[in-house]
């Protein structure tokens, strides 16, 4: 049968297959689902071409997110049970569909179908697609799993580099009236699909009981990094889990916080100096804060195999917390430390998407880390209400009552060192998970729930 | 089963190096696309 080919027995590794090849299968995944974030490229021509609002040509997208964040937790253990080349084709099948279906529908004059087609049916692929390479990587990298898993992530922000640019050349090129923009479309849908088939292709779990020449689990010697496995149902019956959620959902929120009105925060905040900021300088501000937001996700969590998972989250909320106040206590004086202050910021907002993986494979082992991860990404859709909220309703208040400048922001950057502050504080209770929530050492035909997912 | 033989990559480097160069490539022009509009920063 073809899709046996998809099953998890015909994916396991032969002897000698090198686990450097398992990496690219995951970029190849995450780069192309990363493009969500490049959507705003399409608004505007899609408003102009179809007569929408701004609100209504960012339905899609928000969909997407949603739907990101509802398949990453309700598809979790599916794609535990079915192993990750059924994800990785589940997720191809769905990103590249939703853009064929966008296609149709702008050709069509029906918006609906793109909202359908990128948000609902998209938006799955891009929330098996997040996960899928994550349990994998961890086993094949049971050494550097915060490394695996931040070249993963780092992928999934690297997406929208690629796609931004590619798009809106695309879009020079067929011209952005509705066939320009269904071309556009199509040629997404068939260029993703090729590019993703190279994950579902090159993707292999390691054989049972596979390890690393010359390495000793034995040597890991620290409490936080169990030998156990919770299965995802358990997880989130624990504290630990609520705790991480509260982590990753105040560090998200704080990243945010600067992200989501960058251009606007750095302009205003500099507008009455004598070096205001120029529209293409906080444009560029902007893409420097995507880089570091990118590198962020490698170079920290790699270092948290090095330091320790609950001391890279010391330093993302910690030291975060202080970026905030340095950007609140010397506002306009100086731009260069805003500059640099966002950047840290920023770096840790990747860092801490990126490493939350691996912080999950030490408290709850490997046995159903990527399900566990999909229930955990529910704080990031918490998140990105949250943030938004929060410097919006915030900005627009204080610009109600005459403030200009940096006053538009300060109350929001203070908010942020109190979020960031609970996040510290949520951090510093994580506990090792009590035995009674772990799974049977030795319970047969276990492994067909993801043991070797 | 452990990986103790001295690693077999030799006969996979081509493979290892066609789909580094498959991600890597789209990669860098995102990131040369970047760190072009991110200049801009300094030079206004």
């Amino acid at each position: 049968m073809a899709l046996g080919f998809l099953d998890r027995s015909h994916t396991v590794a032969p002897a000698g297959w090198s686990r450097w090849l398992i990496p690219p299968a995951a970029l190849s995944v995450h780069l192309a689902i990363g493009q969500a974030y490049a959507w705003s490229v399409f608004k505007s021509p899609l408003q102009e071409s179809l007569g929408l609002s701004g609100t209504q040509s960012a339905l899609p997208f928000q969909l997407g997110i949603v739907m990101l964040g509802l398949s990453a937790a309700f598809g979790g253990t599916l794609v535990e049970r079915n192993g990750p080349r059924w994800a990785m084709f589940v997720s191809a099948t769905c990103f590249s569909s939703g853009f064929l279906i966008s296609a149709l529908g702008v050709s069509l004059s029906q918006f609906w179908l793109v909202v359908v087609g990128y948000g609902l049916v998209g938006g799955v692929g891009l929330g098996i697609g997040y996960i899928s390479p994550v349990s994998t990587l961890i086993k094949w990298f049971p050494d550097r799993p915060g490394m695996a898993t931040g070249i993963a992530i780092m992928g999934f922000g690297g997406g929208a580099l690629i796609a931004s640019p590619w798009s809106r050349q695309m879009m020079d090129s067929f011209g952005t009236d509705t066939s320009g923009i269904a071309t556009t479309f199509l040629i997404h849908g068939i260029v993703y699909a090729v590019f993703m088939s190279l994950g579902v292709m090159l993707i292999r779990v390691p054989a049972e009981g596979w390890k690393p020449a010359g390495w000793k689990p034995a040597e890991v010697n620290s409490d936080l990094i169990t030998a156990a496995d919770v299965s995802a149902r358990n997880a989130i019956r624990t504290p630990q889990f609520w705790l991480l959620w509260v982590v990753l959902c105040f560090n998200v929120t704080a990243g945010i916080g600067i992200l989501e009105k960058a251009d606007p925060m750095i302009r205003a905040f500099f507008e009455k100096t004598s070096a205001p900021v120029s529209i293409a300088a906080a444009s560029g501000f902007v893409a420097l804060l995507s880089l570091t937001n990118m590198l962020g996700r490698f170079v920290w969590s790699s270092a948290s195999d090095l330091v320790g998972r609950k001391n890279i989250y010391r330093l993302y909320l910690g030291v975060g917390a202080l970026m905030y106040l340095i950007i609140a206590l010397t506002t306009n004086s100086s731009k260069l430390v805003f500059i640099l202050c966002a950047l840290v910021i920023l770096s840790f907002y990747g860092g801490g998407f990126a490493t939350i993986p691996a912080y999950l494979k030490d408290l709850f082992g490997t046995y159903q880390v990527g399900a566990i991860h999909g229930r955990l990404l529910t704080a990031w859709s918490a998140a990105g209400v949250l943030g938004p909220l929060i410097v919006n309703a915030i900005a627009d208040s204080q610009a109600k009552a005459g403030k200009s400048g940096p006053d538009l922001f300060s109350t929001s950057l203070y908010v942020m060192i109190g979020l960031l502050a609970a996040g510290f504080l949520a951090n510093e209770l994580v506990r090792p998970v009590n035995p009674k929530f772990h799974e049977p050492a030795a319970e047969p035909g276990r492994a067909t729930a993801g043991k070797d997912a | 089963m452990t990986d103790e033989r001295p690693a077999p990559t030799g006969n996979r480097k081509p493979l290892l190096v066609a789909v580094w160069a498959w991600v890597g490539l789209p990669f860098a022009y995102g990131v040369y696309e970047l760190v072009q509009t991110a200049t801009k920063l300094f030079g206004g």
